[in-house]
């Protein structure tokens, strides 16, 4: 059993990203189970979807205290918030994106200094990258989510002909050049 | 066979497709929503619609299953408290078409005012209720929940939670069933409710639940998987699969009816086994049940496990002393990120309004009850659908015998009025309140992810119709006098109309237009920024909680990305240090809004 949790900020794809992994495995021939919290956490508060599969039978959908195995964040705060979730073993990659709280714009908190330092103390391996940079740089932020995909498509023992397939099929027509170029981004940037 | 991933939603919504159900209707309600919204992809075989609120959508899919057509209704689990009446003379009634009634609860309340367990309800009005623990599950319990309803004349409860609501899992998917024959043949010896047919009725009912025990033991769906120890363990729902994760060995005995529920089968499973854990969200339903029908055997349940929240792999552990659930890093240090109004939104303008003339402020649910948090501020109660405007008036009318007055306002959303708003307001009117009555109008069922309403002109198959015109339903059809509408941009214009109505001794009602900012496309937008040379640091523009803008070396900072231009930072700017980039859109704040207005905004 395998499981993955992919976390952000509301508005920055997580749950685009996360359906399109969860239609990879099952396509891989896995059995896979995806949760996700909709509601409030859609107006700007954290978003957190969990993908667990196996070639065996998946039970809780849910994500549990020290056995994750991959953490893909789309932020680097929530990266820390979720970090309880790692296992000993486990991967995280954090786009290299800060998005102030707005309780930290109001001036009620200050934003960690020392994420970085944190994920590096729990995390097997940390892989930070400049996903939303990559995105822009490629004419659209919104691609960053495809970006970290590729990234994490890169760290898994699945075909990339799977993966790419998938986008094809999932992306709408006019942006799939796009997302193509965002997944390969991500796909080559820890080569 | 044809499989998909699909959430527990979706799921329902196949379920109602290949059941043969050609009636749905709902109000929407996280996290219920998108059963509805699914349902709707089958509108060429299934009539769906929006309710104004559970009770007329419950009303309307009994009427439907009158016809003898195969119907359900979705709702989320306070929604039932608000259809709680004709629920339970559905009971009575009974049913011709399948009649399928959704309670998604929401155990760990991600989006709920309470924890309600709404099997209580299913035990309460007497009618079967199905616990589904997957998607395969959800969409089978429908196609089954219709036939026990046929079979059995009766409502037939199907009890999502949120996980099931919104995991996805793998569906085999199946053809869609052949419809029964709609006609209406009157027989209102069934259908109309009179004490003395009641009287009859009831004796039928407690019938009926009896054969439907004989039936839950007997269920595909309660089954017993054997283990290899003297452990057995009892569980529903997604609590089903959270104890699979955890008792490895144990007999498991599922259950997907807990009510009427399945004594014969527990009795036999129970032989098996020394000691009994039952895993179960919130109420002891089945825990109750098991020790009534075994007093003897050592059954485990509430009495060590949480009442509240979910009952996960994690939390089943630690209750058993297993796993140590102790943070390595402990991060309630970190900066929280409360959900917030979003950029653009067209509510922030009379929040900080509120807030800065310090009125008390009754609240409802919707997007809007975000302005009660920081830095907004204004709101001070949030008790159910509507009841911003009773509460408020029950406060006035106290205070008043007392020789009292503050002030003070309610504030509701355009569809939280259609809901149950409106009749709050006939109250004040008849019994001669003064209060005031802020409706935020955002032309759309915003908080639940834009759903129309009788507000919108738009059905929930996308078909155009009437639009009710709130200020128009409430100055001509009420002829309440004071009604007026304002541009929810107009920082200025809201300022001075809260200021004198929040005054008069009459009720006055101010309707909020403007759409919701997410209705516009983000190349519609056009970002401002602020002058660093200008800003003084006042902080006023922080104060309104927008989500864009932040400080850079102490001074406001517009974040580009996320600004939508709607002007309402600048206006509240003493020093105008807030103007449009260059980059030219479409400019929100431009729009006009006159067409929706009647007797001018001031």
């Amino acid at each position: 059993m395998k499981s993955i949790i992919i976390c952000g900020v509301g508005g920055q794809g997580v749950l685009t990203a996360s359906n399109l992994l969860s239609d990879v495995l099952l396509e891989a021939g896995f059995n896979v189970k995806k949760s996700e919290v909709h509601g409030m956490s859609q107006r700007g508060g954290d978003v957190i979807a969990t993908i667990k599969y196996d070639e065996k039978e998946v039970l809780s959908p849910l994500p549990s205290i020290n056995n994750t195995d991959y953490i893909l964040s789309f932020e680097k705060l929530e990266a820390l918030r979720n970090i309880n979730y790692l296992s000993e073993n486990g991967v995280i990659m954090v786009n290299d994106f800060v998005w102030e709280p707005l309780t930290v714009a109001s001036g009620f908190a200050k934003y960690p200094e020392d994420i970085i330092e944190n994920l590096k103390k729990y995390a097997n391996e940390l892989i930070i990258i400049p996903a939303t940079k990559i995105a822009r740089e490629l004419g659209n932020s919104r691609a960053t989510n495809v970006v970290l995909i590729g990234v994490l498509a890169s760290n898994m023992d699945i075909n990339k002909k799977t993966w790419t397939d998938i986008i094809k099929k999932k992306v709408p027509p006019k942006f799939i050049d796009l997302n193509l170029k965002a997944f390969e981004k991500g796909y080559n940037y820890n080569k | 066979m044809q499989k998909e991933l699909l959430s527990g939603n979706e799921a329902v919504a196949r379920g109602a497709y290949e059941a043969g159900i050609t009636f749905a209707s709902a109000y929407p309600g996280t996290p219920s929503t998108e059963i509805l919204e699914n349902i709707s992809k089958y509108k060429e075989d299934i009539h769906c619609q929006w309710g104004s609120n559970e009770k007329t959508a419950l009303e309307e899919a009994l009427g439907a299953s009158f016809t003898g057509a195969r119907s359900i209704v979705a709702m989320k689990h306070v929604g039932l408290n608000v259809a709680a009446d004709p629920l339970f003379s559905a009971s009575y009634i009974g049913t011709t078409g399948g009649f399928i009634i959704v309670s998604a609860d929401d155990p760990g309340m991600h989006s709920s005012q309470n924890e309600q367990d709404n099997r209580n309800y299913a035990i309460a009005a007497k009618i079967p209720v199905l616990e589904p623990s997957d998607s395969q599950e959800a969409k089978e319990f429908v196609i089954e929940g219709i036939k026990i309803s046929e079979e059995y004349n009766t409502p037939v409860m199907l009890r999502m939670t949120t996980r099931v609501d919104h995991s996805k899992s793998s569906v085999e998917l199946g053809k869609r069933a052949a419809t029964p024959e709609i006609e209406y043949k009157k027989d209102a010896v069934k259908r109309m409710l009179l004490p003395a047919r009641a009287r009859v009725k009831h004796v039928e009912v407690e019938k009926r639940q009896k054969k439907l025990k004989e039936f839950s033991t007997k269920f595909k769906y309660n089954y017993i998987i054997k283990g290899n120890s003297k452990i057995g363990v009892v569980a529903s729902g997604i609590s089903f699969q959270y104890a699979r994760d955890v008792f490895k060995d144990a007999w498991f005995l599922k259950i997907s009816m807990p009510y009427p529920f399945p004594e014969k089968l527990f009795l036999e499973f129970a032989k098996n086994v020394d000691k009994i854990y039952i895993i179960e969200e919130n109420d002891p339903i089945i825990e109750n049940f098991a020790r009534l029908a075994a007093p003897e055997k050592e059954i485990i349940g509430k009495d060590l496990f949480p009442l509240n929240g979910e009952m996960m792999p994690d939390v089943i552990l630690s209750t058993l002393g297993k796993k140590d659930l102790t943070p390595k890093f402990d991060i309630s240090t970190l900066p929280i990120r409360p959900p917030s109004l979003c950029a653009g939104c067209p509510h922030t303008a009379t929040f900080y309004n509120l807030n800065l003339q310090k009125v008390y402020v009754t609240g409802d649910i919707g997007c809007y009850t975000l302005g009660g948090l920081p830095p907004l501020n204004a709101m001070d109660t949030c008790v159910c659908m509507g009841a911003s405007i009773t509460v408020g008036f029950g406060i006035e009318k106290a205070l008043e015998k007392a020789g009292k007055k503050i002030k003070q306002a309610a504030i509701i959303g355009d569809s939280t009025f259609f809901h149950s708003g409106i009749t709050g307001l006939n109250d004040i009117i008849y019994n001669k309140g003064r209060s005031t009555v802020i409706i935020l109008d955002n032309s759309i069922t915003a908080m639940t992810g834009h759903q129309d309403n009788p507000g919108t002109g738009k059905t929930l198959m996308q078909e155009e119709t009437q639009k009710i015109d709130i200020a128009k339903l409430i100055k001509n059809g009420l002829e309440l006098k004071h009604t007026y509408e304002v541009d929810g941009y107009d920082v200025k214009a809201i300022k001075e109309l809260l200021k004198r109505e929040l005054e008069r001794d009459e009720p006055s009602v101010i309707v909020v237009k403007r759409p919701c900012a997410l209705l516009f496309k983000k190349a519609q937008w056009s970002p401002m920024q602020v002058d660093a040379e200008k800003c003084i640091k006042c902080n006023l523009c922080l104060k309104l909680g927008c989500p864009a803008i932040t400080t850079k070396n102490e001074k406001a900072f517009i974040v580009e990305d996320l600004c939508t231009g709607c002007t309402v930072c600048s206006q509240v700017c003493p020093v105008d240090a807030i103007k449009f980039t260059d980059k030219h859109g479409f400019h929100i704040h431009d729009t006009s809004i006159q067409e929706y207005l009647i007797g001018g905004k001031k």
